[in-house]
């Protein structure tokens, strides 16, 4: 049999989207370049802890699950995020668990019920090169990696003794979201920005991505015109001309000339970055 | 200036001028903790490290200027843009004048944005400061050097973009891979010269 000089997995097949994230690469926005990293990084960091890895760990990102892979040498990986099916070699194995792959056998992710993305860690970790001191793939700016195809050979690091068990409760994704907002900096440009944000209720649309949560529903009533473009933090509620909210997520363009009525505390943005179209989503202003 | 609140760690100040930009800037970007520090066009965004934030606020003096440049970049740049017997039909004068007119200048990168590594330098001459194209170009090539309003700037990668064309440079502005990745960085001063 072939030896491989680095332990590795193949790529059998990606699901709808399949990236390498860690948690990104924040304080480089001056360069116009955005935070990226994982959307649901609480789930990220239990998946590494899960195999022994530093929580900031590469690991997959898998939009809807769906990833088949093949283990070029024996690991460890756990899937986290949604529940989902998790299968070695036909075999049902538990998500939100360590599992052991042996050399040549294949993991197979199914697709979640509930929920729109899956991590996968595996122990040792994703090794492509660092770009701004990360791993993860940016969409908007086309930093990191490609997103994964069929066939992509992907290598590890080196493993670390798993530290022991974490009680794992897999994530449930809600049907209504009710998301804490605190009003500014420019919710000087909407008539009450406060009553209408609690009073206003959207769903999540189905054009949302990685560079932000479009909800779609009550519109924002705003000043016309445009503000010369200003620094964008992720949560930031950006309310284009339409009214219609976007919820920039890790992806998000570092500078923006909409105005932002609000900006979503950061504990709540991977419920955004979990919520399918058609999620209801209303806003708590907070002080 | 003004402190706008944005969420719980982050602030928006607001300032009158770029120049007043570049004082916050420079007032900021030694602090201890600072996440991010964000100039723009007449905002500073700064994440973290709120409290030193607002103290150093309290003393500033925005018609102090930074003293010193951290670096001084020149950028080699051919000028055969297509956009190029526009500007200087606009300006009212020759091809060979607006060349003269751009690399006479000593330009400061205000702020970055757009794109990874797309610096907004002020510093154009008068006769340069001219719009945007009616309508953008869905593809600029990558390394062009174009004007808009108080702007000059040169694209890192390939994009759609409505600024006037006047060039282009070979120079690598933006390698994600690289130890320094965007050549230009706020701060900066740069000169424009024919390649």
């Amino acid at each position: 049999m072939k030896r491989h000089m680095k332990r590795s997995i193949t790529i059998i097949r990606t699901g709808p989207q399949a990236l390498v994230e860690d948690l990104g690469r924040p304080g480089n926005a001056h360069l116009g370049v955005p935070p990226s990293g994982a959307l649901d990084q609480h789930s990220l960091k239990l998946a590494n802890r899960l195999v022994g890895n530093p929580e900031n760990t590469a690991g997959l990102e898998l939009l809807l699950g769906g990833l088949a892979l093949k283990a070029n040498a024996s690991c460890t990986v756990a899937v986290t995020g949604p529940p989902t099916e998790v299968r070695i070699d036909g075999r049902l194995a538990d998500s939100h668990h360590p599992v052991h792959l042996k050399q040549d056998e294949v993991l197979e992710i199914g697709t979640p019920q509930t929920g729109l993305r899956n991590y996968l860690a595996l122990s040792g970790g994703i090794e492509v090169d660092e770009e701004l001191g990360s791993r993860s793939t940016d969409l908007l700016s086309g930093i990191g990696p490609e997103p994964l195809r069929a066939n992509d050979v992907l290598h590890l690091g080196t493993p670390n003794l798993p530290v022991g068990a974490d009680v794992v409760p897999p994530h449930q994704a809600l049907h209504t979201l009710v998301i804490p907002i605190r009003l500014g900096p420019r919710d000087d440009w909407f008539d009450d920005a406060e009553t209408q944000l609690r009073q206003g209720y959207w769903t999540v649309s189905d054009r949302s991505n990685r560079v932000g949560a479009r909800l779609s529903g009550t519109k924002l009533n705003r000043r016309d015109g445009e503000i010369p473009s200003e620094g964008m933090i992720t949560g930031a509620v950006q309310v284009p001309p339409d009214g219609q909210p976007v919820v920039f997520l890790n992806d998000h363009p570092t500078t923006g000339g909409y105005p932002v009525i609000g900006v979503v505390d950061n504990d709540y943005l991977r419920f955004l970055g979990q919520a399918r179209p058609g999620t209801e989503v209303r806003f708590r202003p907070i002080d | 200036m003004l402190l706008r609140r944005c969420g719980t760690d982050a602030l928006l100040i607001e300032v009158d001028s770029l120049s007043e930009v570049a004082a916050v800037r420079a007032a900021l970007e030694n602090l201890d903790g600072i996440e991010e520090l964000v100039p723009a066009a007449r905002t500073v965004l700064v994440k973290g490290a709120l409290t030193q934030v607002r103290d150093a606020l309290k003393t500033i003096d925005l018609t102090k200027t930074p003293a010193k440049h951290s670096r001084e970049i020149t950028i080699p740049v051919i000028y055969d843009g297509p956009d190029l017997a526009l500007v200087a039909e606009t300006a009212g004068s020759t091809p060979d004048e607006v060349v003269r007119l751009h690399t006479t200048a000593t330009y400061e990168v205000a702020f970055c944005g757009f794109a990874p590594g797309f610096a907004y330098l002020t510093g154009l001459p008068e006769a340069l400061q001219q719009p945007r194209l009616d309508s953008p170009r869905t593809k600029v090539p990558q390394g062009s050097v174009g004007i808009a309003g108080e702007f000059t700037a040169a694209y890192p990668r390939p994009t759609p973009g409505g600024w006037r064309l006047i060039g282009r440079t070979e120079t690598t502005l933006f390698d994600a891979k690289a130890k320094t990745p965007a050549l230009l960085q706020p701060g900066d001063q740069v000169r424009f010269v024919v390649a």
